[in-house]
Parts: structure tokens; sequence; C-alpha cells
């Protein structure tokens, strides 16, 4: 089975937002970056496939020099080989232009099975699997926590809301994004990291013609909805003075 | 017209129809448009009525067999030429797990904009942009869409209250529409949905919740959590990586895929505040943050706020209840 993984990389959990001067990006100079954590769940679940069923994987990403490096982290994972859409526009891509991108790069791969994750963790669209999934005419089905493979047809358990579940067949080639905690993510051995800087990075251009659908006028830290109370002093001050609170203003605990 | 997309089941409407409502309300105020809802599926016209009470001009039901039962496949046949016969300029849906699953996929068929989780509407001047997070919530963008109508928009679910939709001094009037579309096209084959495990926790009754998040750092801490939890009468729960890490049961996860809860207390310990996580719990009546990082967006929404090491505030404050 030939499985692609699209992954993404973003702005790690602990980085602190700044903006670009004209406050409609992010200062990416000052960002360090890791792979979207939804994408590394799907990655996991193609190669759990892979050591199932055979075949290969095959990582997908549209994204500027910077995304060599969590190509090279799937890569250490145990992907076989990546396709690399370069282009320092893709940086802030909207979802038709990265979707447009990935598809012109991968049509002619004849993927059996397409994985993404459920969303990115930088601009959440939420949207780039079911648009590939368009753009490369195949079915999909979305926030996916268990992927059953059988010949040349798949049985899919589709995440609803409020703890329901629902069982979603298909034919392949299909499109999956995959839900974070699905299975359990396994970390790039020394061999795998050694092994990696053999594998092949196949390098495509961004497809001429794609433009934005959404421009982002502003940018900025969240107004608050709240007007917070930061209580301050030592821990011990601190929680007597939330506790005297919580009893005297909230009235919520005895 | 602007066009509301219902989501319903069996006649009825979820309540995410009703705040999606509230912002077509807003929108068409600011557009000078009229809004109609569109309600696809079988058992419509039930649905219609009641949406029918609300201050909107047009009331549409859509039947066809391509709806029935939901796949994206069908979706995407049968709403692509309902919303070109009723000429959207916007098509508002909530974003729900259905509308993540076929909007994308309808508004690149017909190739058009679609801007998701949307918190608000701003007028400009010559625009009118969207608002949206981003970064997990440590940012807020103003989004115009871009290129030719319709515009597809998601609404984030709780953005927007059902309390503050305008009711009509008449129902509006109800018309069915029919479309062309082809359901032996139609390639995934849903089962009917169940739910894993009965739902021995119901959260959505606690008076008080202690919530852990990633700043727990690992599983034996959960016992520091616990302890607090037991000295405030609260029960323990949990964001979505906890329970994904098998730390807590998943029957204890708060946030769009688990639970929604609206305690009089949430005290979240180590919660950073992901929109995924907020919007579970977001109608608490008083929230409490414990973080290191006050920059964490769980402190856009807190009452009371402790920044520091979540380890040595949770036994102080054990301390001082028991004292």
């Amino acid at each position: 089975m030939k499985i692609a993984v699209c992954i993404k990389q973003v702005p790690t959990r602990e980085w602190q937002p700044r903006l670009n001067d004209d406050k409609t990006w992010i200062r990416e100079a000052d960002a360090s970056f890791e792979m979207n954590e939804p994408d590394a769940y799907a990655l996991e679940e193609a190669l759990r496939l892979k050591e199932k069923h055979g075949g290969d994987v095959v990582v997908c990403s549209a994204g500027p020099a910077r995304v060599a490096q969590v190509i090279r982290e799937a890569l250490a994972r145990g992907a076989d080989r990546a396709i690399h859409v370069e282009d320092d526009g893709l940086a802030s891509a909207d979802a038709f232009v990265t979707s447009a991108a990935l598809a012109a790069a991968m049509k002619d791969e004849r993927f059996d099975l397409v994985l993404t994750g459920l969303q990115s963790d930088d601009q959440g669209f939420a949207q780039v699997g079911v648009i590939l999934a368009e753009k490369l005419g195949l079915p999909h089905a979305t926030i996916i926590m268990e992927v059953n493979v059988d010949g040349s047809s798949l049985r899919v358990k589709r995440e609803l809301e409020g703890g329901w579940f629902q069982w979603v067949a298909m034919p392949l080639p299909a499109v999956l994004t995959i839900q974070s905690g699905i299975n359990q993510l396994r970390y790039a051995t020394l061999k795998g990291i050694m092994a990696a800087k053999k594998k092949e990075i196949r390098k495509a251009a961004a497809p001429a013609g794609a433009s934005s659908k959404q421009k982002i006028v502003s940018l900025y830290v969240p107004e608050k909805g709240k007007k917070t109370q930061i209580i301050g002093g030592s821990p011990a001050e601190a929680a007597k003075e939330l506790v005297r609170r919580l009893r005297e203003e909230a009235r919520v605990i005895q | 017209m602007i066009v509301v997309v219902a989501e319903q089941r069996g006649g009825k409407l979820n309540r995410a129809t009703w705040e999606t409502v509230v912002a077509a309300q807003q929108l068409s105020a600011f557009a000078g448009v009229r809004v109609g809802v569109l309600v696809p599926g079988a058992q419509a016209s039930a649905a219609a009525s009641e949406i029918a009470a609300a201050d909107v001009q047009d009331v549409i039901t859509l039947e066809h067999a391509a709806l029935e039962p939901y796949t994206p496949d069908g979706f995407t046949a049968a709403l692509q030429p309902a919303i070109a016969q009723l000429n959207a300029t916007y098509v508002l849906m909530p974003h729900t797990y259905q509308t993540r699953d076929f909007a994308p996929k309808l508004a690149a068929r017909m190739d058009r904009a679609i801007v998701t989780d949307v918190t608000a509407i701003k007028k400009a001047a010559s625009d009118t942009a969207f608002v949206r997070p981003m970064f997990q919530g440590k940012l807020t963008a103003d989004v115009v869409p871009q290129g030719p109508a319709p515009h597809f928009i998601t609404f984030q679910i709780g953005a927007y209250r059902v309390d503050q939709a305008k009711k009509g001094a008449s129902a509006a009037r109800v018309r069915a529409i029919t479309v062309e579309a082809d359901a032996s096209a139609i390639r995934e084959k849903p089962e009917a949905p169940f739910q894993q495990a009965k739902q021995a926790v119901d959260l959505s009754q606690a008076e008080r919740i202690v919530s852990v998040g990633r700043g727990i750092k690992e599983q034996a801490n959960i016992a520091v959590a616990e302890k607090l939890a037991q000295a405030l009468g609260a029960e323990i729960a949990a964001s979505r990586p906890i329970c994904d890490a098998g730390w807590l049961p998943m029957e204890r996860q708060v946030g769009s895929s688990g639970q929604t809860v609206a305690p009089k207390l949430y005290l979240a310990l180590g919660i950073s505040g992901a929109i995924q996580h907020l919007v579970g719990m977001k109608g608490s009546s008083t929230v409490v943050a414990i973080n290191k990082d006050p920059d964490a967006p769980i402190f856009e929404i807190a009452d009371y706020g402790i920044v520091g090491d979540l380890f040595e505030i949770v036994p102080a404050i054990i301390e001082a209840v028991k004292g």
C-alpha cells in the first residue's frame, strides 16, 4: 500500500507570539518550529498501516525551506521518502493554496491512502485534508479514530461530538484526517536518524495561479473577555487569598 | 441572500443552528441582505417550523435521497445546486464536526472562500471582516474572504448566544426547493452512530470541577489534582492530551470532543486553553486558572489567576481550604 502523510511545521507550544511590522503575520525569525501534533498522529498511523500491510510511506509537506526539519524527523521515524513543495509564500498560505500545492505534487503518485492531521496548531483551518480530497477526486472522512484496510476497501471510525462515533466504509484510494490520540507516538531512534540522511526528498515547485481566498487584515493578541484578577505573592499567600475570594466573593466553595 | 445551513437530525435542530442564526442576523444588519435558513435532510419540515420562529425572511426545506444518511459526497452534491438556486452571498454554518466534514469540500467544489471557526463579525470601512482564533488561541485574526460570492463562514460553537436570537412578529414563510443530484455517486457508506462506553461520569451536573492539562507533566502527578478535588468537593476532569495519554479515562475529558460543562467553579491546572478545550467549559460561572505561562489563553477567560508552579500552589490551596 502506498500511503501519503501530509505534515505541517508549526511554531512550538512554548513559542511566545510576536507580530511582524504590518501586524498581519507573525515574526517568523523569532519563532521555533516543530511538527504539527495532529500530523504526528497521522504519520504514526501510516507507519502502523505499513507494518501491517506492507508498502511505502511518503511524507508530503508544503512550506518554505525550514520545513525540511520536520520532513527529516518524519523520515527518521520511519517514512520511506518525502515530497517537499518549497515556496516562501506557503508559510502563511490559506487552505486552498496549501491544498493546491500538495495536490499538484501528489496527483501523479497515485497514492492508495492519504492521511493528514485533523487541523493545524497554527492557522487551525481544519480544511486542507478535505479540500485535498476534492482536488484529488477522492472520497474522504474526517476526525478518524481507527483505520481498517481490507484489500481495496477501507472502514474507519469517525469521531462525532459528545462521545459518539460512527463507522464509515469507502473504497480506496481515499483521504482521512486523523484525530490526535488515535495511537501512541513513536520517537526517532538513532538508527532511524542515520537512515533518514540517505532517504530521498523530492523537491517540487508550487503551482502557478493558486490565489489565496482569504486575507488576514489584522493579527493581534486577543482582547480579554473577562477581567482576570491575577493573585500574586508566594504560593502560600496566593493560595490563601484565592481560597478567601472563592469563599467570600465568588461563593463557590465552603 | 445570507443562507444559514441548518443542522438537524430526524426533524430536531441542533442548538448551534440557532447560534448561527444570531450571527446571520448581525451580518444581515451590516450587509443589508436578507436571511434565509436552508434546512436539508429528511423530516426537514419539523425543523423548519421551529426555526421559522426566528426573525428571518425565508425558511427553505430541501429533501433529497443524497442527504440521508449524512455523507460528505451527498451533502456536497445536493447543497451546491441549492446554494446556487438561492443566489447566496454568504453561506453560514455552525462549526460542528459535520460541517467540518463537508463544508471545505463544498467550498472547493464551488471554488469559493471558506473562513472557519469564526467568533465575531466586524464591519470595516468597505469590507466585512470575520474574527477567528489562530495559533491555538494565542492570537486573533480579522479575516476578509477573497473572490466572488458566496463566501462560506463557519461559527465556533458558543460564540453567539441563542438567547440573543431575534424572533419574528409572525412565523417566517416556509417553502421547499428541489435539486438534481446523483445519490448513486456517493462513495462513503456510513453506519449508525453509537456511543462507545456508557458515560458513567456526567460532568455536566458537577458543581465544581478540577481539571488538569499538559502542565501536570506526568501521570503520577494526577494524584496532586485528585487531592485538591477531594478537598474542594469537586469532580476531576482533563483536557484532551491527558485522556489521549490514558492518564485519565476519556469520559473525564472536557472540550469539543468530550463533555460540555458549566459548573459553579472550574479550576484549570496547567491547561493552556486551546479553543477545543474552552468551548467545553466557558459556560462555567467562576473560572480559576493556575499556569506557569502568564500569556496562556486560559487567562483570557479566567476570573482568578495564579501565575506559577502548580506543584507549589496546589498543596498550598489544599492547606488553605482545610485551615
